[in-house]
């Protein structure tokens, strides 16, 4: 079990010709994803360098592979159009891995996702979703995994799926960097505790999926034993999330808030990482989540071990 | 991307938002002779704002009310010989090379008007109160039930209903509704067209009655707009705006190799993959007793030459006492960095500790390529994990 995307999920790649995506489209056929094709409007009829069809347009892609997941790699001006025509089509995931969108952009696409309830929009500017698969041999880097889904720029084999892991135990993982997530996830497989499903949701200040959405879907998953929230400076996400986890949240919740030491109005790289007012920084997000019983780690490197005493596992790392 | 106030001015008399009239000059003698004309014009009073993307110039004496031409001079020869100093500068201080000088106003009261992204919303929302003038911080922390908010409609932007509702509640009366309502129209409007993320009048004034203007004017005075600069490619007016001499020189050269670096007060370089995990380790730091001399984010694409460059631009901060370089490769091969150890070693050579830790995509070949180069780099450690990296270069520097 898993949330948003499993080994069944067919995948299409949006700017599959670019750089970038051809990259990252044999990056996820490596790893097991079921890629399906992709699109590129004006190459439609070709193939890639992996055989896959290209696509003139999505309804194409959607009506001849069934694809039912998307990874969006267009350049930041079209991103925003890419969003759309995936939700017009009837794509339930759409994963936005481009980074530089427009925040005017994401205010109107965000509205008009409204007319799409069943579409689950993942970023922009983010590492994309994994929900790790089985492995089947191999060690480091060069492992084989199979029945498992990465939509998205994100070293796969570090990641452990729950039938893999020691502790039998598996989370969830929500974060709002792409980098801080692999720590979490090394971390947590280091104490062979597994993931369910991995959901960076990007850095910028206007997005898909947040906090609470992610969290509920987490809660109701029956291979998730728990939730690691990693958020930083900038908004009032993690606030929000925290009052939500004390009424609505049965599994432990370890929470991490990068940019402590940032200084006030300095933009730390996201769009999103600035700290506007008292309520956005570290410190404030991080006693309003230890207020509602959320476990705060204070060093980035007592993540996976936070997890794992909040799950009650043993310590013992297995590397 | 920030502008000037009287770049922020030009854009709103061009909205719609009535401003004053005011002229910007980069001399003591410009200054002179524009002051010189607006008296013969028939001005009563004078004021003079140096331009600066920092806050706090009126208590540091670098926003002036002048009564003759000569007094304009000494204000301009003042402001242009000194370092203007401000909470919000630093100790140092920042050089001014362009003035503001317009019409003194009267003003009856002042108001705050402003637009800026809602991210809790989706959207952006107009911030008002009847409490201009002020820090708005200050206002929203001393009494937030003085400040007002309308989300515009993510589609349609700001309503005309909203804007009314607005002006009565900030306590406008009369012609004054029509007045203040345009303002409000017209901000929300250029704030949606011109991708901004801050666009703040304050104080927008009312100024007391005359026989021309019986109920007053409503007139925005000071003004300071932030842009979006990931929309600036559809925006050229708004680009041709920028003031790269307002820039950290640092952050600009950084930004030319696609580099995020933003310089802190500390002894710690930072060299990272990815802006969470740069701020993160700028903490860990923190928690082992050392601090952070910049925040450096790589990003997922740089290549040999940017890394260089990001050792070169940490290096050159005297502070400096030692680097600590963290990577966990996703896009960003382990292995590019490695060799942008070694060639920066080599190019600039390291006088500094040095800690290494590097974890993902290709981190076997990295380790072989620095194990290869050890002889060579005495200053570098490489470190196991997060923990290990910080004690590590807080050791480096203390000891």
């Amino acid at each position: 079990m898993s949330i948003l995307i499993d080994g069944n999920t067919k995948v299409i790649c949006q700017g599959i010709t670019g750089s970038a995506g051809a990259f990252h489209t044999k990056g996820c056929i490596d790893y097991g994803t079921k890629m399906v094709g992709g699109v590129t409007p004006g190459k439609g009829g070709q193939k890639d360098d992996n055989g896959l069809p290209i696509f003139d347009i999505v309804a194409d892609a959607v009506q001849e592979t069934g694809a039912n997941a998307t990874m969006i790699f267009v350049p930041p001006p079209f991103a925003g159009d890419a969003i759309l025509e995936a939700a017009a089509d009837g794509v339930e995931v759409i994963c936005a891995i481009t980074e530089g969108v427009p925040v005017q952009d994401m205010i109107r696409v965000k509205a008009a996702l409204r007319d799409y309830p069943d579409v689950h929009l993942i970023g922009p500017n983010c590492p994309g979703v994994i929900t790790p698969g089985r492995k089947t041999s191999g060690e480091g880097a060069s492992a084989i995994f199979a029945d498992g889904c990465k939509i998205g720029i994100m070293p796969g084999y570090i990641h452990m799926a729950k039938d893999d892991a020691p502790t039998g135990k598996a989370v969830g993982i929500i974060s709002r960097s792409g980098t801080l997530t692999y720590e979490a996830v090394w971390q947590t497989s280091q104490l062979g505790i597994g993931q369910s499903t991995c959901v960076g949701i990007g850095g910028d200040p206007v997005k898909g999926l947040n906090f609470i959405e992610l969290l509920s879907m987490f809660e109701k998953d029956k291979a998730t034993d728990g939730v690691v929230m990693i958020g930083e400076i900038g908004g009032s996400d993690e606030t929000e999330a925290g009052a939500w986890i004390k009424k609505h949240m049965s599994k432990p919740v370890v929470a991490f808030i990068a940019g402590r030491t940032a200084p006030k109005g300095k933009r730390m790289g996201h769009a999103g990482a600035i700290i506007g007012g008292a309520d956005d920084t570290a410190d404030a997000k991080m006693k309003s989540l230890r207020a509602n019983g959320v476990t705060v780690a204070e060093s980035p490197a007592d993540i996976g071990a936070s997890m794992a005493e909040a799950l009650g596992v043993a310590f013992a790392a297995t590397a | 991307m920030k502008i000037h106030e009287y770049q922020a001015r030009e854009l709103l008399a061009d909205a719609g938002v009535p401003v004053p009239t005011g002229h910007m000059v980069q001399s003591v003698d410009e200054a002179a002779t524009v002051a010189g004309r607006l008296f013969d014009e028939g001005a009563s009073m004078i004021v003079i704002k140096a331009q600066v993307h920092a806050g706090g110039r009126g208590k540091a004496g670098f926003v002036k009310l002048v009564k003759s031409r000569n007094e304009a001079r000494d204000a301009a020869k003042f402001m242009l010989s000194n370092k203007m100093v401000s909470p919000q500068t630093g100790p140092d201080g920042l050089e001014v090379k362009r003035l503001l000088l317009a019409d003194a106003v009267d003003i009856d009261k002042e108001f705050y008007l402003a637009v800026t992204v809602d991210r809790a919303n989706n959207t952006a929302t107009m911030i008002a109160s009847a409490e201009g003038g002020v820090e708005i911080e200050k206002v929203a922390e001393e009494n937030p039930d003085a400040i007002l908010r309308e989300p515009l409609h993510p589609l349609l932007g700001l309503q005309p209903y909203q804007a009314r509702k607005l002006a009565f509640d900030l306590g406008f009366k009369g012609k004054q509704v029509n007045q203040a309502v345009k303002c409000m129209l017209n901000l929300a409007e250029l704030f949606r067209t011109s991708d901004a993320s801050l666009a703040e009048i304050n104080p927008l004034v009312l100024t007391p009655a005359t026989d021309a203007h019986p109920d007053g004017q409503v007139l925005a005075i000071d003004a300071k707009f932030n842009f979006d600069d990931n929309a600036m490619f559809r925006q050229k007016r708004i680009a041709a705006m920028f003031d790269p001499t307002e820039e950290n020189p640092a952050e600009l050269r950084a930004n030319k190799f696609g580099l995020s670096y933003v310089a802190l007060d500390g002894n710690i370089g930072c060299l990272v993959n990815g802006a969470g995990l740069a701020m993160s380790t700028m903490d860990i730091i923190k928690l082992h007793g050392g601090e952070p001399a910049n925040f450096l984010d790589v990003g997922g694409s740089a290549t040999e030459e940017a890394v260089r460059e990001a050792f070169e631009i940490i290096l050159e901060d005297d502070k400096v006492k030692g680097v600590l370089v963290n990577i966990f490769g996703g896009i960003m091969q382990c292995d590019k960095i490695a060799r942008g150890i070694v060639g920066a070693a080599k190019e600039i050579g390291f006088k500094v500790p040095l800690v290494v830790r590097l974890e993902g995509t290709n981190v076997e070949l990295a380790r072989e390529i620095l194990e290869d180069a050890k002889a060579d780099i005495d200053m570098m450690q490489s470190a196991t994990d997060l923990t290990d990296a910080a004690s590590k270069v807080c050791a480096a520097v203390t000891g």
